[in-house]
């Protein structure tokens, strides 16, 4: 923290913002009356900080690329197939796959807060949960991915998907031309999230 | 290419571990937290656009004491004496010495 006025040298502990606080003083009262593990809080932040991230959707992608069967299989039944790789827990107890094709580019957005499929992203970026993406994503998907840097033919439909607590979706991006000689394991890294939120698009290295 | 940071602040992964938490230990259902959480984020975003940084988590916190105060887990009084106890546990310990209530 700076210090950064000349007036005052903080001789005791910085006190953190109003929430901060606020925060505290609930963790305090539920671990007085034994409802929370604070061993667990520690446990939760540093998976999602550390543990789940983008890089878990890419794997599935790479695979579907790679392995029609697979492919079949998750835009079946996304929820068991990813779940055998290992993706599965906290908001990932519905997952549905959709493919994006020459005819339609898929997008998702959570109108109502910010429903997402933890296990294979993590948590959702600020502007998946900011009230600009989520009034705009349905309204006017284009001017939404233009502002991505998306541009899509004229013929190419825009699907929006709406996630809810129930139900959240993992978009399959299109492998792009010149990438046939990459396996599975090269083409994950070409993944990105936004690919995968549908407001981007894989590109060849 | 340097990620972005998962959460913003330090208190923002501790309101959402504290959520997540008390979700899996039965406490609520997430479709009832989502619920509460989008209808809190609508009457919050009446008079500003939400940015989904800061003011995202205001609102998930909110939504949190208020739920606690429903079920009678956290009495709100309760709630603003112990983080008046924190506000004077930090204001009372030596800068760099851990703070305890």
């Amino acid at each position: 923290m700076p210090h950064d006025h000349s007036d005052h040298d903080h001789p005791h502990a910085l006190l953190p913002p109003d929430p901060a606080l606020r925060v505290k003083a609930l963790e305090t009262i539920l671990t007085r009356k034994g409802l929370i593990e604070p061993a667990a809080l520690d446990e939760i932040i540093d998976t999602y900080q550390n543990r789940i991230g983008p890089q878990n959707g890419a794997q599935v992608v790479a695979r579907a690329w790679t392995d029609p069967a697979f492919r079949a299989d998750l835009l079946r039944d996304a929820t068991a197939v990813v779940a055998d790789m290992g993706f599965y827990g906290r908001q990932g107890e519905h997952i549905v796959a959709v493919e994006n094709t020459p005819e339609q580019h898929n997008m998702v957005v959570c109108t109502l807060c910010s429903c997402y499929p933890w296990p294979l992203l993590g948590i959702p970026p600020g502007w998946y949960k900011s009230d600009a993406y989520r009034a705009r994503a349905v309204r006017e998907p284009r001017r939404v991915l233009s502002e991505f840097g998306v541009e899509l033919p004229e013929d190419t439909a825009v699907r929006v998907w709406d996630s809810t607590a129930e139900v959240r979706y993992l978009v399959v991006p299109m492998r792009p031309a010149g990438t046939e000689a990459m396996d599975a394991a090269a083409l994950a890294r070409l993944v990105t999230r936004d690919s995968m939120i549908g407001t981007g698009l894989v590109t060849a290295p | 290419m340097r990620p972005e940071p998962v959460f913003g602040e330090p208190w923002h992964a501790q309101v959402f571990a504290l959520t997540v938490h008390l979700n899996e230990t039965g406490r609520f259902s997430w479709p009832d937290w989502a619920a509460r959480f989008s209808a809190t984020l609508a009457a919050h975003g009446l008079n500003k656009a939400l940015n989904g940084g800061d003011d995202y988590f205001v609102a998930w916190l909110e939504t949190l004491e208020t739920l606690l105060a429903e079920d009678g887990t956290a009495d709100p009084a309760e709630a603003a004496a112990v983080k008046d106890d924190w506000a004077r546990a930090y204001l009372d310990t030596p800068h760099g010495a851990p703070v305890r209530l």
